[in-house]
């Protein structure tokens, strides 16, 4: 057994009657790393997940957790296992007689021996991460469906825990909240380094918060890869299910996504007349520091803010993209390096004339953007170009909001 | 043939389901009194459920307490008096009241209000997914929801029984000494002689036993509201569930009424 998978289904199959849901399911889940779980509605998503903590059984096959078989660990073994475990339900799942900061403190209080400060300080932490601390007084009846989604989020990451599962999260929630709570998930993984397995129908966002893929169609895994990878899956419903999504924007910042551009990427390769083209990366520095105290709102703004300006300095025909949480790719076809040199030169000149953003909170925040130019040459993968940006990454533009 | 063959495997798989229901119910009961006893122990919870089945039922188990009590006055009056025995009034409601008529009216009284209140709660967190919520943060839902409910119960209902077998004697009290006029004197003279320790001690170790058996009828209807055979998805099932958690509790009240009488006759 690989140490890096710590829940691996194996031939899963679940039924209700005479209704298969889940149809011999092979898949693993490795540490450390977010699997997203993509797919029509009423695939079977939801039941998957619920079989990866124990509130279904299977049918039939066998669902391992760190290598040891979930339907043989003893009582105690099992509550063990299941400690290591959160999960965030798709409705929020919130106990309707107890107030949201009650609600939040549940499990610290109920499966810990800390004090009451402490657990202040960790619910208060977590809600104020995900910007709802001005509810906490309120009872999940008075909240409205994207709050219980975010105070559920919050139930689920007090713990620190060390597997989160998570259906749903942004489901209702407006393109903002959407990608804070992506970035918030994102940028908590990176911090703590947990297992997430997110269940979402969010394609363009989710993939930017995930380092794997499976894609679940009628009950059956059609699709388990890197993200990158998923648009060149040969399976007639991940292309239809691609296609669908292909002419999404990132809807915050009216972007592309990455996949998008890797897509488009590769097309450019094969299409002789684009066989030459340059790319610019640009990335906010700083941006972190903001999301952590200006609230991920701003972050985004400040990226959105950003994103207008250089498609309105650059041309038409350029394709511009999201590629990270901090990161602008720039594709200009048929230009090569020297010109695009030229360009960003000028695109740094015109940031000094960069209108500044309106004041965010009571902190003053500095960022920095910097840009690398790089040209296609002839590598086959879009990050060995981004790669080779970094080589002429410089700083373009020192910002405050304040 | 077929026909008869079809017959004995409907009723045998009624049986079978029933009896699985049957084994189900022992469970889940077993479980929850066991976990009544293992620390730490929710007192808060406790408290709460105890405000919930007890303080808020004292209106109700008093309104009908007393105007049980006179009933039993006006009837005791006129069936006494045709032996000459009106004296005997005070005693009669009494032991009438402390004996039988208080702990049984008690627990249905608190069936019908608190009994449903509980299998509802649970069955409405059990279609919102609160319950599961609760094991995926590895709470134990049977320890946090309904052994507290049992605790409750069991402290609540005879603490309810006490109160409704004082105002049911007042109320007796009414109808014999300021209604009909039989001496004050005689009336608490006969109730206090013909009463003894066993008897008030009898009549508060019935509603003990009803109070679990209300508590965990009905918290076991709600739990698992949503794959009782009862049917019924969502808010049906949770109705559903109200409402036999009630019939049954209520019936098994009384079944239990009379073999508990016969033991502590």
């Amino acid at each position: 057994m690989d140490t890096d998978v710590v829940i691996e289904f194996n031939n899963v199959t679940k039924s209700f009657g005479s209704q298969v849901i889940l149809n011999r399911i092979n898949l693993k889940i490795f540490r450390g790393k977010v699997t997203a779980i993509i797919g029509k509605s009423g695939t079977g998503k939801t039941v998957l997940l619920k079989h990866m903590i124990g509130l279904l059984e299977p049918t039939s096959g066998d669902i391992f957790f760190e290598g040891k078989n979930m339907a043989k660990l003893r009582p105690e073994e099992r509550q063990r296992a299941r400690s290591k475990f959160s999960y965030m339900f798709q409705n929020g799942a919130l106990f309707d007689s107890i107030n949201i900061y009650d609600n939040v403190a549940l499990p610290l209080r109920e499966t810990t021996r800390l004090n009451e400060k402490e657990i202040r300080r960790r619910v208060m932490d977590k809600l104020e991460k995900l910007e709802i601390t001005d509810i906490v007084e309120k009872y999940p009846s008075e909240i409205s469906g994207g709050m219980k989604k975010r105070v559920g989020l919050a139930r689920a990451l007090v713990v620190d825990p060390e597997i989160i599962l998570i259906d749903e999260p942004t489901t209702g929630l407006d393109p903002i909240r959407r990608n804070a709570v992506h970035s918030m998930i994102s940028h908590m993984q990176r911090k703590f380094g947990f297992t997430a397995v997110i269940v979402s129908h969010d394609i363009p966002d989710v993939f930017y918060v995930s380092q794997r893929v499976a894609m679940l169609d009628k009950g059956e895994i059609i699709a388990d890869c890197l993200p990158e990878e998923i648009p060149f899956v040969d399976n007639s419903v991940v292309k239809e299910f691609i296609k669908g999504v292909e002419n999404l924007k990132d809807e915050l910042t009216g972007l592309h996504t990455k996949s998008q551009i890797t897509q488009k990427f590769t097309i450019n390769r094969a299409i002789p007349a684009e066989s030459f083209f340059s790319v610019i990366l640009f990335r906010i520095d700083g941006l972190d520091k903001i999301n952590e105290t200006l609230g991920f709102i701003t972050g985004q703004k400040v990226l959105k803010h950003l994103a207008a300006f250089i498609e309105s300095f650059l041309r038409v025909s350029c394709e511009h993209s999201r590629y990270s949480d901090n990161q602008i790719l720039t594709i200009l076809p048929n230009i090569k390096k020297m010109m695009a040199d030229l360009l960003l030169r000028k695109l740094g000149e015109a940031l000094k004339n960069y209108p500044p953003l309106p004041p965010e909170g009571f902190q003053a925040m500095s960022y920095t953007i910097s840009a690398g130019v790089a040209e296609s040459g002839d590598m086959t993968h879009i990050d060995h170009v981004v790669d080779e940006t970094e080589k002429t990454m410089k700083v373009i533009g020192r910002f405050h909001l304040s | 043939m077929e026909l008869i063959l079809e017959q004995i495997r409907s009723h045998g798989a009624q049986t079978l389901s029933s009896l699985r229901a049957l084994g189900k119910l022992s469970l889940f009961v077993m479980d929850a009194t066991m976990l009544c006893f293992h620390a730490p122990f929710k007192w808060k919870r406790i408290v709460e459920e105890m405000f919930h089945i007890g303080v808020k039922s004292v209106f109700v188990v008093c309104l009908t307490a007393f105007f049980t009590g006179m009933v039993l006055g006006l009837q005791g009056y006129y069936t006494l008096s045709r032996f000459g025995s009106e004296g005997l009034l005070g005693g009669a409601v009494a032991l009438t009241l402390i004996r039988e008529l208080g702990p049984v009216l008690t627990a249905l009284m608190v069936t019908g209000r608190a009994g449903s209140f509980i299998s509802s709660e649970l069955g409405s967190m059990r279609i919102s997914e609160q319950i599961d919520a609760l094991y995926t943060m590895n709470i134990n839902p049977i320890k946090y929801l309904v052994s507290p409910k049992i605790i409750a119960a069991v402290l609540a209902v005879p603490l309810l029984t006490a109160i409704g077998d004082m105002v049911g004697i007042f109320g007796g009290y009414i109808t014999g000494v300021v209604m009909l006029d039989l001496n004050s004197g005689v009336f608490i003279n006969n109730m206090i002689s013909s009463t003894d320790m066993s008897d008030v001690v009898n009549g508060l170790i019935k509603p003990v036993f009803f109070g679990y058996v209300l508590a965990a009828i009905s918290s076991y209807r709600g739990f698992f509201c949503d794959s009782l055979r009862t049917g019924g998805k969502g808010s049906e099932a949770v109705s559903t569930a109200t409402t036999s958690s009630v019939v049954i509790s209520s019936v098994t009240i009384l079944i239990s009424d009379y073999i508990l009488t016969a033991f502590l006759m």
